[in-house]
Order: structure tokens, then C-alpha cells, then sequence
């Protein structure tokens, strides 16, 4: 099937303006008859739900957590982008198009992406009106910070915890709909598969977490909401639920998956502690705006870093990427990291992990709070004192993490980070409108592939799921549902459904029925760490052939050897977790398949055969610049489809942050 | 270290539950304390018996599904911090840890340690919100907000639903958790409009969910994972005072 990016016709910043002025509507009475079908309940999920039953859909929302507002969007730290130009530092739509293109390193489709800074400013305003509690200044305007790969300050924060409040508003927005009947809320349930009607979507089957039973769910219409598959690496900055099987089952049923390899590994997160480590915490990327990463100039310097001196601090970011310096990307800035770490500059008892030290972010603005009270010749005391103040307002809350987590405080000694897995640029391939490749299913927020190309600049992720859930799918839905006002409910006893609700009980059965002798978990962690030796940071033919295999067989000795106890009646996490890992075990090969196949280095990817003289990723934009589309034939089989990017506006440039 | 632990089992809703005993060793002070659990739950599937299942997400304190009773303290002995964000740095060798899940009547028990919170969703559905649809907000900066106000309403939003409120009060009220909702819509101009309804709304709801009484412990605010204050619940009742006084719903 040739791929279809229904781009609209005409001038880029015309392309949306036109789609809306032109796309199908449904009348307000075939509104009430149609179901949709939601999955997952963060950003993306929580905004779509909320305005799909908000214009009169009838919704189903599902969820694995106890509570909507439980989604991992919550996690979120550091903010949202937003062109607003609100510091009238030279920001605009165009800009922010530009900075997430460029940031992406020309690996996203230009008309989304445009749409995506279009929409941006709508977001703060209506999070606003929901009473999302951003950060203000004294006159009680919004407050701005600065994130990696720009130059303005365009980025909404609500101190560390902006996710949280983004969702929180999004979830009240959906409690409202629950209320008002619009939405129907499933929690603890969890998709395991699409039913396709006559090639359309037209409904799931769930698995109650609580009772164990399966459950058929017709919808005219199913959205993917479900987040991204880094927990394919075992360790990352994932929930420890979060889960690929939503967007693999629909792959499986013909939905084609775009750019799998592109992976996101975040430059600041505490670094891994021992092996029994479950999940990794992240340290925005905000702190870098203050903060100053370094290295000893030394190597294998054992010293405390309190007591190396500034001279023989080896400030890397700020000596190889001089115009950005520590606001560089995250890809350029975890590999950065990892350059040092294995050239034997690494700190800490492991040696994988390098300084981020705020003692000049502290006496700076301490000097600053002294010079506000008068007092032009304080005493440093008092100058570390309130500068200590001023950062705790603005990252305290991280900061207390850092200490429950290390037991350091870091407001004494520099904090310790390391790079890991944060997000996936890759997912499920979707149109213009978020229409995968079957018709009636979309994929929102992160479970999509398409705007961040290979690499995501920080605070927009929270930004892609709320247009996609509050701008984006309200108009393109529409466009489809109003072709199905005539399809009335299909009864959940047609034959595909009880079909595909059989094939979900003999895979649990099967999954049961194996009764071996290794835990899910153990099994999960071998396949996160052959994915992150060889399909992490830096990636070599070599690496991933031998990874592919390496997956295979334990893919194999999993469906042999796992044990899972207890019954399938009923309440059991050790399934729920099986169902999820026996997913990963097919995404993980398919992901070496499709970092193996672009033999280019660019954004979160990079090919250690394709990199320039000084180390940098190097693209090769005469081959590789397309989006890889992988169809699933079936039998862990894929055939690639290619998707050309053409760029209208943008000049593809070796990517500069010097 | 070496630990015992004496863990709340519970076959479902239906079932008796009852206290069982379990020893862990070689437990690392750098673990989380749910990552002790992930030991012991990998122990007891060596011995093929069934793990203990317990709430947990993010684990990095954020998500509120981590919810363990330890040693008579929600969350367990760290001020201000999650289950989650626990460390074992906390404990030391030949101790004893007794774990229960939260024990209230509006949250039942599902299994062992897991309960069902969804009473708290039920209350923000009788209010705890703006209505306001998508596509209806003017230019954000149209509405100045005192920053003060602005950010006390962000320390009340700040909750993250875990329900250790509830379990701290011996009354199992949920006034800490319905207050910070009150408080972080009352204190913004946006929130005004529906401002006694919703109150009135609120704990209406939360009375019909069982939870109880409040009496002015403050063991909420003490053993609250993120601070919230009972400042809140003061300005709750004045909020419903103000509501019902002024010929609110």
C-alpha cells in the first residue's frame, strides 16, 4: 500500500487554516450515535476524551492506572513551548516550526510540524482558562524559561512539576465529561487487541486488571493514546507500567510503524546505582539552564568534586559547542557525556556519570537577590544563602528528589547525571489527519511518529500531546466520522470480535500454561540490557545483527521459560506484565531491524560508521531522508515502506550548535 | 541488611486478610523501598508462589499510586515522600517492617496491598474543575494573575491523589485531599465563577463516599508526601460558610 501523508495543498502556513475551512463536519444529532474509543489517559488521551465528548461524541476512555490522572504525562518536569513571544525575544510560529525541524535533525514532516507551533499558543490559553497554575511574574504575567536547542525563552513551567499540572488539567477537563455522561472511564483495563471490521477499526478487546475477564468494546473510531515504548530498554525514565502493547497489537493488525529506532536518551538523569535498579529518575532538562556540566580535566580523578579546582574542571559543552553551550540538544548533549565517560573522565563510584553543579548558578543569584536589597558588598555567606533561595524556588522540588534518591544534598556538591532512555520520537506511522494506516484508528501524543524527526527538544513533547488531544483530532475525526453516520453500532457478537477476544484468551492461556522457571522481570532485563549495549547511544552494523539475533533467541526462551504465578481469574501483575514484555520482545528486533537499515547518524540515532571528523552525527540526506514504515507481515516478518520528506521551506543543513 | 517483613495478604475484595511473614536479605541501602519489594517479589516467584501486588507507577513520587502503610505511618517514616521515594537507607539490619495498604472504608482493599480510590475521582467529578471547553480560552496573558495567589494555588495542586490523608486520619476523612482542590480553583480568578456550587458540590460527594469527619488532627498535613497544608482545609470552610450563607446551591 503506497503511503498517503495527506498533505494539504497550498502555501505552509496556509495548509491548516485551509484543512479546517474544508474538512467534513458532523451535525450535533449523528455526534450523539457515534462512539470513540480512547486508550490511555494522558495528555493526549485526557485532551481528546474531554473534547471529543465535550462536541458530543460518545467516549470510552481506558486505562491500566486506578485513576486517569495517574497517566505518565504526570512525570513531566521542566514545561511546555509555546511561540507566544510573550519576552518579545524575536519568537514566532515560524521560529518554533524551524527550532523543532532543525531540533529533529530533519527527520520530521514539515506540514505537522508547522501545524504543531501553529497551534501552540492555543494551548497555554486554554490550560490557562482550566486553571493550570504556571508560573508568574510579580505583575502577574506568565513566566518563561530557556530548554536545549533554542534561543529564545519561549518554554511555560510550573516549577518542576509542569506534567503534572498540564494533566491534572486535562483529567479535570475529563472528570467533567464522566460526569456529564459524555465519557464512559475504564481504569485498570488494558487493551490487548483492535478489532477490524471490514478493514476499518471498529473497537477493541480489554482486559479487566481487576476481575481478569475480557472484555469486547465496539468504537466507530479508536484512538491510540499510549505513550511511548522506552521501557523496551528495561531501565529508562518510563513508569514502570508503561507499556508498547496498545501500539503493537494495532501494528500487528496492519497499523505501519514509523522510524522504531528513533529513541531519545536523555543527557540528565541520576545515574543507575546497582542492579537493583527498577526505573531511572530524570532531572529536567530546565537545570541546565543554570546548572554547569563538567568533567575533571584529569582522568580516573578520584577527588571530591568539591575539592577540584576551577582550573582543572573540564567544562565540555561549553568548550565544543560554544554558541549554546549547555543548552546544546539532548542528543548531542548525551553523547557529549558519553564521550567523556568513556574516555575515562567519568565521576562518581561507576564512573558513568559526569557534574551538574549549581555553585555558580547560586553565588549568581545570590549577588543578584543582594544588589535588589542594596546591599552592593555582602558577605559571601549571605550571598550563597539567598542564593540558595532563589534556586530552591525555581528546582526544589528536583533537588529534594536528588537527595531522597542519593542521599547527597546538591545544593552543597555537584549532582551526579548520566544519560537514559527518556522518550520515542518513533511510533505508530500516521497522516496529516493522525490516521494510521488503518482507517478509523489514530494514534495521538507520543505513540505517534511524527513531529519530533530524530531527536525531541525538551518541553515539547507536552506540547504534541496536547495539540494533538485539544486542536488536532477534534477537526480530523470529523473528517472520518462524517462518512459513518450511517454505521450503526455493530453488536460485539460479530464473528471479528469474538474472533479476535479468542485469540487474546489463548495467547493468556498459552502465557500461563508455561509454567517455567525465569520471572517475567528477569527476562525483561536481559532484553533491556542487549537493546541498550547495542541499539543505545551509539549503534554499529555489527551491534545490531548480533543484537537481532540475540533477541530472537530470547524471545524463544521467554515463550519457553517464563514463569508466571497464579491464575489468569482475576488480579495478576505478573501477567499483565508478561502480556506487556512478550510485545517488547518483538519491538526490540524490530527496532535493531530499523536502526540497522539507516546506515546514517542523525538526532537520537547515531551510527558510529557515519560520524564527522570531530565526532559529530552525520547524515546522509541523499539516502535516509525518509520516514521508515514498517508493515508487520505477520510471524515477527516486516517489510519497509518509505515515506520521502520533502522539505518546502526548511534547508536540510548539517545540524550546527558551535 | 537483612530484614523481616510482615506484609498484608489479601486474595480480593471478598477474602479475609491476614498478616504473613517474610524474611529478605542482602538489601542494599541505595534501594528504593519498592525495590525491595521487587526482591522479595522475586523471591516468592522463585518459589512459586504468588507475589505481593501493591500500587506503584513513576516511582518518582509523582503519579501517587504508590500507597503502602509502613510501620503505622503512610508512606513510612521519610517527611514529605512518596513509598516510592523511600530508601532503604531509612532501615537498618535485623529490622522489622510491617506493611499494610491504606486502610479506609471509601477505599476498600482489591488485593493485598492495592486498594480502589476512585471515591477521589468521583469528587473531582462533582466540581473539581473550570468548565470550560476546548477552544473557548482568550490569549492567556488577558487574565493577570496576583503571583502570590498564583502560586499558593499551585502548592494546593500540587497533591497527587495518593490518599495518604486518609489513611493518616483516624476518622479516614478526605478534607485534606477535597480541600486542595477547593483551594487551587477558589484562589484563581478563573475558578471564581462557580465557586459555590462547587464547594457545596464537593463535599456533598465526599460525605455520600463514607469517608468521615474531620477534627482538626492535622495527621493529614503531617504525613502528607507533598506538603500539603491544612491552611487548605481552613479555607475550605470558609469557602462552604461563604457559600451557604450567601444563598450559594
Amino acid at each position: 500500500m503506497p503511503l498517503n501523508s495527506k498533505i494539504p495543498a497550498g502555501e505552509m502556513a496556509q495548509k491548516w487554516i485551509n484543512y479546517k475551512n474544508t474538512c467534513k463536519l458532523v451535525n450535533p444529532a449523528n455526534k450523539r450515535s457515534i462512539e470513540v474509543i480512547v486508550i490511555g489517559t494522558g495528555l493526549a488521551g485526557a485532551s481528546a476524551a474531554a473534547s471529543l465528548g465535550e462536541m458530543g461524541y460518545k467516549v470510552k476512555a481506558f486505562c491500566f492506572q486506578d485513576s486517569a490522572r495517574r497517566a505518565h504525562s504526570i512525570a513531566a518536569q521542566g514545561g511546555i513551548n509555546a511561540a507566544k513571544n510573550y519576552q518579545n525575544d524575536g519568537d514566532s510560529t515560524f521560529r518554533l516550526f524551524y527550532d523543532t525541524i532543525k531540533g529533529g535533525d530533519y527527520r520530521a514532516r514539515e506540514a505537522n510540524v508547522y501545524r504543531l507551533a501553529e497551534v501552540s499558543a492555543n494551548i497555554i490559553d486554554q490550560c490557562v482558562a482550566q486553571g493550570v497554575p504556571f508560573a508568574r511574574e510579580y505583575g502577574g504575567l506568565l513566566s518563561n524559561r530557556s530548554f536545549g536547542g533554542t534561543q529564545v525563552q519561549r518554554t511555560f513551567y510550573a516549577a518542576g512539576q509542569t506534567g503534572q499540572q498540564l494533566l491534572i488539567g486535562a483529567y479535570q477537563a475529563l472528570e467533567r465529561q464522566i460526569a456529564l455522561g459524555n465519557v464512559t472511564m475504564y481504569d485498570r483495563h488494558e487493551m490487548l487487541d483492535i478489532v477490524k471490521i471490514d478493514d476499518k477499526a471498529r473497537g477493541i478487546i480489554a482486559r479487566d486488571l481487576v476481575s481478569g475477564k475480557l472484555e469486547r468494546h465496539f468504537g466507530h473510531a479508536v484512538l491510540l493514546c499510549s505513550g511511548g515504548y522506552g521501557n523496551v530498554f528495561y531501565l529508562s525514565t518510563n513508569a514502570m507500567g508503561s507499556n508498547v502493547t496498545a501500539a503493537w497489537k494495532a501494528h500487528k493488525k496492519g497499523a505501519y510503524f514509523g522510524n522504531p529506532c528513533f529513541t531519545q536518551i536523555h543527557p540528565t538523569c541520576i545515574p543507575v546505582s546497582g542492579d537493583h535498579q527498577s526505573k531511572l529518575t530524570l532531572m529536567s532538562e530546565s537545570l541546565r539552564n543554570d546548572g554547569r556540566i563538567w568533567v575533571p580535566k584529569k582522568q580516573n580523578d578520584t577527588r571530591k568534586a568539591t575539592d577540584i579546582p576551577e582550573e582543572e574542571r573540564d567544562y565540555y559543552l561549553e568548550r565544543r559547542y560554544p554558541a549554546f553551550g549547555n543548552l546544546v540538544p539532548r542528543d548531542v548533549a548525551s553523547r557529549a557525556a558519553k564521550e567523556r565517560c568513556d574516555a575515562g573522565y567519568g565521576v562518581g563510584s561507576s564512573r558513568q556519570a559526569v557534574y551538574l553543579d549549581y555553585a555558580a548558578a547560586i553565588e549568581r543569584y545570590g549577588r543578584i537577590e543582594c544588589n535588589k536589597q542594596g546591599n552592593h558588598n555582602p558577605q559571601i555567606d549571605l550571598v550563597i544563602k539567598l542564593g540558595k533561595e532563589v534556586v530552591k524556588e525555581k528546582y526544589g522540588n528536583l533537588f529534594d528528589m536528588y537527595e531522597k534518591i542519593t542521599g547527597e544534598n546538591p545544593y552543597e556538591t555537584p549532582m551526579r547525571i548520566y544519560p537514559a532512555v527518556h522518550y520515542t520520537m518513533g511510533g505508530i506511522w500516521v497522516d496529516y489527519e493522525l490516521m494510521t494506516t488503518v482507517p478509523g484508528l489514530y494514534a495521538l501524543g507520543e505513540a505517534n511518529f511524527s513531529d519530533h524527526g530524530a531527536n525531541r527538544l525538551g518541553a515539547s513533547a507536552l506540547m504534541q500531546g496536547l495539540a494533538d488531544g485539544y486542536f488536532v483530532i477534534p477537526y480530523t475525526i470529523g473528517n472520518y466520522l462524517a462518512d459513518e453516520i450511517r454505521t450503526k453500532a455493530i453488536p460485539t457478537d460479530h464473528p471479528e470480535f469474538v474472533k479476535a477476544e479468542k485469540e487474546v484468551a489463548d495467547r493468556i492461556a498459552r502465557l500461563m500454561s508455561i509454567k517455567g522457571t525465569e520471572s517475567v522481570e528477569s527476562l525483561h532485563k536481559r532484553l533491556g540490557k542487549i537493546m541498550w549495549d547495542k541499539c543505545g547511544m551509539a549503534r554499529n552494523a555489527q551491534g545490531l545483527r548480533e543484537a537481532i539475533s540475540e533477541i530472537r533467541a530470547l524471545r524463544e526462551e521467554f515463550w519457553k521459560n517464563v514463569r508466571i504465578p497464579g491464575s489468569a481469574d482475576g488480579m495478576n501483575t505478573e501477567l499483565d506484565k508478561a502480556n506487556r514484555v512478550a510485545d517488547f520482545m518483538e519491538l526490540g528486533e524490530l527496532m535493531c531491524m530499523d536502526a540497522l537499515e539507516r546506515e546514517e547518524s542523525c538526532g537520537g540515532h547515531f551510527r558510529e560508521e557515519s560520524q564527522t571528523e570531530d565526532g559529530e552525527a552525520k547524515r546522509n540526506d541523499e539516502a535516509f531522508m525518509y520516514v521508515a514504515a514498517w508493515e508487520s507481515k505477520g510471524n515477527n516478518q516486516w517489510e519497509m515502506h518509505k515515506e520521502p520528506l520533502n522539505y518546502e521551506i526548511m534547508h536540510p543543513t548539517q545540524r550546527s550548535y558551535k | 541488611m537483612n530484614l523481616t517483613l510482615k506484609v498484608w495478604r489479601q486474595q480480593n475484595a471478598q477474602a479475609q486478610g491476614g498478616f504473613e511473614t517474610y524474611q529478605v536479605k542482602d538489601i542494599s541501602s541505595e534501594m528504593s523501598f519498592l525495590e525491595m519489594f521487587d526482591v522479595l517479589n522475586e523471591q516468592l516467584i522463585n518459589e512459586g508462589k504468588e507475589p505481593i501486588t501493591f500500587d506503584h507507577d513513576c516511582r518518582e513520587g509523582i503519579c501517587g499510586a504508590c500507597s503502602m502503610h509502613i510501620n503505622g505511618q503512610p508512606h513510612g517514616p521519610w517527611h514529605q515522600t512518596t513509598t516510592c521515594q523511600l530508601h532503604m537507607r531509612a532501615y537498618k539490619d535485623g529490622d522489622t517492617i510491617v506493611v499494610e495498604p491504606w486502610r479506609a472504608k471509601a477505599f476498600p482493599v482489591i488485593k493485598d496491598l492495592m486498594v480502589d480510590r476512585r471515591a477521589f475521582d468521583r469528587i473531582i467529578q462533582a466540581g473539581g474543575y473550570i468548565s470550560v471547553d476546548t477552544g473557548n480560552a482568550q490569549d492567556a496573558n488577558n487574565l493577570p494573575v496576583d503571583k502570590h495567589k498564583a502560586d499558593e494555588s499551585f502548592a494546593a495542586a500540587a497533591c497527587i491523589g495518593c490518599g495518604a490523608c486518609v489513611a493518616a486520619c483516624k476518622n479516614s476523612s478526605a478534607m485534606l485531599f477535597l480541600s486542595a482542590k477547593v483551594s487551587h480553583l477558589a484562589l484563581l480568578p478563573q475558578g471564581d465563577v462557580e465557586r459555590k456550587t462547587r464547594v457545596v458540590n464537593m463535599v456533598e460527594q465526599m460525605d455520600k463516599e463514607g469517608f468521615g469527619s474531620c477534627t482538626n488532627t492535622q495527621a493529614c498535613e503531617a504525613e502528607c508526601p507533598k506538603g500539603i497544608s491544612v491552611q487548605n482545609i481552613r479555607r475550605l470552610n470558609a469557602e462552604y460558610i461563604r457559600s451557604v450563607f450567601s444563598g450559594g446551591e
